[in-house]
C-alpha cells in the first residue's frame, strides 16, 4: 500500500526540503564516523615514505601490505593476538554459559533460598569494595600475573537478570515434558533451555566478547608479566609511549638494512596498522549483530 | 487435594534428593566465586584505617583510627585536590547532562526521514564508535589531531586556515568540552537505539488524527513524538545521577598528559593515581570507601526519585 501511495502521490516540496535537509546533515555525521577508520586504514596500507611526507589523506597511495606483515614481526605482537583471541573466546563463553544456567536456575521457584541468594547476586551490581580492596582481594588470590585475571569475572549479575528474564518467557511445559522422560538437571539445561534461548545467547555472547576484546584497564592493572599482554594494551604501549614501541621495533631493525624505505616499518605505521587489526574484527561482526545490540539494549531497559 | 499430597511427598524426600537442593548445588561454585571476588574485598576496608604498608600483615601496622578520613577535610592540599577532582567530575557530568539531549534529537529527526535504507545505513555506522575500545578512540584522536600525522592538522594547513599545525591533542584548553565531545561521539548512536526503539512503538493513529487537524511535520515531533520519549528521557537522566561519581578512568587516562590531568583527573582516576601508580594505599582505600557510601546514597536517592516521579523503582 505504501508503494502505491508513494507512486500515486508525489512528494510535497516540504518534504523533499526536509529530506535533503536532513540527509547532508546525517551523511556529514556519518561521515564523522568512518572517515577516521578509512584514513586509519589508507595510511596502513600506503607507501609509508608518502605518509612520513605527509602526502596521504583520504586516498591510499602505493598500496602495499608489508605493514601488515612487518606487525607481526614485532616483539611480542603474535603473542598479544593469540591473547587477545584467547580472552575472549574463553572469556566470553564462560560469560555466556554461567549466566544462562545461573539465569535459568534463579527462574525455577524451587532453588533452595531462591529469594536469598537471588537478592545476594543482584546486590554485588550496586556496590564495589573500591578500586585498591579490589587489587589486594586479586593479589590475595594468587590472581595478579595470570591469565585468570582475565576470565575469572564470569559470574555477572546484569547478565544472569537478562537471561533469568528471557527464560521465564519460555514455555515451562517443555521443560516438565522432559523431566517426565526422566532428564537430569543438565539435560534439561543442555537440551532444552539453552538450544530455546539462542536469541539472548547471541545477545550476551556479542556484548561479552566486545567487551572482552575492549579492555585493557585489567592487563594495565593486574599483569606485568609481557607474555600475557593483549592487543590493546600494547596498542596502548605503543600510542602512549615512544620508548615502547622503539623496543618492540628494535629486533626489526637489523633485518631491515636494504629494505625498500617506502615499505620500512615507520612509528606511524606500526601505530596506525596495529590499530587496524584491532578494529577490524569489531568493524566485521558488529553489522551482523546489530539486531542482537538492539534486542539486548531492550531487553536491558525491562529490568529483571 | 492433590497440593497437600504433593507436599507430604516432598518432606518424606532427604534434602540432598530434592531437585531444588541439587540445583543449588550446581550453582554452589559460582556463588562460592561471588563471595570471593566481590564479597571478601570488603575486607580491604580495614586498611584505611591502618598505616598499610604491602607485605606487612595489618596486625603490625599501625592503627590510626579516622586519620585518612579526615584528611580529606583536614590537610590544606589534601582538600585542594578534592575540590579540583570533584570538579572534574562534576563538569564532566554536568557536560553529559546538556549533551544528552542530542541521541534523543538526532533519532526524531532520522526516523522522521524517508528512505528505510538510508536511516538503516545511518543508525549502523554511528553504532560503531560504541563497539571499539577507548584506546581505540585514542588512536582516532591521534590519526585525526595529531601535529604530524593528524588528518585535520593537514587539511587545515593544505587549505591555508592555519600557518602552522595546531596541537590539539596537548593543548590543555577547553580540556573538559573536548573530552565531552569524544564521550559523545564515541555514545550518540548507540544512546539514540533506545529511542528508535521508543518512537517505532507510538502509536501512528496518533500522528493520523494530528495530520487530519492540520498539523505539520514539526508540531507532530513537539506534541506527539517528544512527550512520548520523554519518560524514557528521564529515567537515563536518573541512572546518570545514580551513577554520578562512576564516570570510569580509561577515557581519562588515555588522553591525561602532565599538562592535562589538572583537568581530567576524575575521582576514579585520582584513586588510580594515588594508590595504584602510587604508594598511599591507605589514603586512596579512604577515598575509595568514602566513594562507594556516596555511590548507594546516590543510588538509593535517585531511586525514590524514579519512584516518586514515575512510580517505577530503576534497582
Amino acid at each position: 500500500m505504501a508503494m502505491i501511495k508513494s507512486g500515486k502521490k508525489r512528494m510535497p516540496m516540504s518534504d523533499i526540503i526536509y529530506n535533503a535537509v536532513c540527509g547532508i546533515a546525517f551523511t556529514l555525521l556519518s561521515l564523522t564516523c568512518i572517515v577516521p577508520f578509512w584514513y586509519i586504514f589508507c595510511i596502513s596500507i600506503s607507501n609509508n615514505q608518502l605518509v612520513g611526507m605527509g602526502q596521504v589523506s583520504l586516498w591510499p597511495k602505493d598500496i602495499h601490505f608489508n605493514n601488515f606483515i612487518n606487525v607481526f614481526k614485532l616483539n611480542g605482537f603474535t603473542d598479544a593476538v593469540i591473547m587477545s583471541v584467547l580472552k575472549t573466546v574463553i572469556g566470553s563463553l564462560l560469560i555466556v554459559i554461567v549466566s544462562m544456567f545461573m539465569g535459568w536456575s534463579f527462574s525455577k521457584l524451587n532453588f533452595w533460598g531462591r529469594k536469598f541468594w537471588y537478592k545476594y547476586v543482584v546486590v554485588t551490581m550496586y556496590f564495589s569494595a573500591g578500586m585498591i580492596p579490589v587489587y589486594l582481594n586479586y593479589q590475595l588470590l594468587g590472581l595478579t600475573n595470570t591469565f585468570w585475571i582475565y576470565i575469572i569475572g564470569f559470574v555477572s549479575p546484569y547478565y544472569i537478570i537478562l537471561c533469568k528474564t528471557f527464560i521465564e518467557s519460555l514455555p515451562p511445559s517443555l521443560e516438565e515434558s522432559a523431566k517426565l522422560d526422566g532428564a537430569g538437571i543438565f539435560d534439561i539445561f543442555f537440551h532444552i533451555i539453552l538450544p530455546l534461548s539462542m536469541p539472548i545467547v547471541a545477545t550476551i555472547s556479542v556484548f561479552a566478547a566486545v567487551g572482552k576484546w575492549n579492555s585493557y584497564m585489567d592487563t594495565k592493572m593486574y599483569i606485568r608479566d609481557s607474555s600475557l599482554f593483549t592487543l590493546q594494551y600494547i596498542l596502548y604501549n605503543y600510542m602512549n609511549s615512544a620508548t615502547e614501541l622503539a623496543k618492540a621495533m628494535a629486533s626489526d631493525s637489523a633485518a631491515m638494512q636494504g629494505v625498500d624505505l617506502s615499505k620500512a616499518i615507520t612509528a606511524t605505521s606500526v601505530r596506525m596498522t596495529v590499530a587496524m587489526v584491532v578494529t577490524l574484527p569489531v568493524l566485521f561482526v558488529y553489522p551482523l549483530f546489530q539486531r542482537y545490540f538492539v534486542k539486548g539494549i531492550m531487553l536491558g531497559a525491562v529490568k529483571g | 487435594m492433590k497440593q497437600s499430597s504433593n507436599n507430604q511427598k516432598k518432606r518424606t524426600v532427604p534434602l540432598i534428593k530434592q531437585e531444588g537442593f541439587q540445583l543449588f548445588l550446581c550453582n554452589l561454585p559460582f556463588l562460592i566465586l561471588i563471595f570471593l571476588l566481590s564479597y571478601l574485598p570488603l575486607r580491604g576496608w580495614a586498611i584505611a584505617f591502618f598505616n598499610y604498608k604491602p607485605g606487612v600483615p595489618l596486625a603490625n601496622s599501625e592503627f590510626v583510627g579516622f586519620k585518612y578520613f579526615l584528611r580529606m577535610f583536614q590537610d590544606k592540599y589534601a582538600i585542594m585536590d578534592i575540590v579540583r577532582v570533584l570538579s572534574n567530575t562534576f563538569a564532566m557530568n554536568f557536560l553529559g547532562w546538556i549533551t544528552a539531549p542530542i541521541p534523543m534529537i538526532f533519532a526524531v529527526f532520522l526516523s522522521d526521514m524517508n528512505g528505510k535504507w538510508f536511516k538503516k545505513a545511518v543508525q549502523t555506522i554511528t553504532t560503531l564508535p560504541h563497539f571499539i575500545s577507548w584506546v581505540l578512540v585514542y588512536a582516532v584522536a591521534y590519526s585525526m589531531f595529531s601535529v604530524g600525522d593528524g588528518l585535520v592538522n593537514r587539511l587545515l594547513m593544505d587549505f591555508g586556515l592555519v600557518e602552522a599545525p595546531i596541537n590539539f591533542m596537548i593543548d590543555p584548553s577547553a580540556a573538559w568540552i573536548k573530552m565531552a565531545a569524544w564521550g559523545l561521539w564515541k555514545g550518540f548512536g548507540w544512546s539514540a537505539i533506545l529511542y528508535f526503539a521508543a518512537i517505532s512503538g507510538i502509536d501512528q493513529e496518533l500522528y493520523e488524527a494530528a495530520r487530519v487537524d492540520g498539523a505539520g511535520r514539526f508540531r507532530l515531533m513537539w506534541h506527539i513524538t517528544i512527550p512520548h520519549l520523554i519518560p524514557t528521557f528521564f529515567v537515563l537522566l536518573i541512572l546518570s545521577i545514580a551513577s554520578f561519581l562512576d564516570t570510569g578512568m580509561e577515557q581519562y587516562l588515555l588522553f591525561a598528559n602532565p599538562m592535562k590531568l589538572s583537568k581530567l583527573e576524575v575521582l576514579d582516576l585520582y584513586v588510580y593515581n594515588l594508590g595504584i601508580a602510587g604508594t598511599s594505599y591507605s589514603y586512596a582505600t579512604a577515598v575509595g570507601i568514602l566513594k562507594s557510601l556516596v555511590g548507594i546514597v546516590l543510588l538509593v536517592s535517585a531511586n525514590g526519585l524514579s519512584k516518586r516521579i514515575r512510580g517505577v523503582s530503576i534497582m
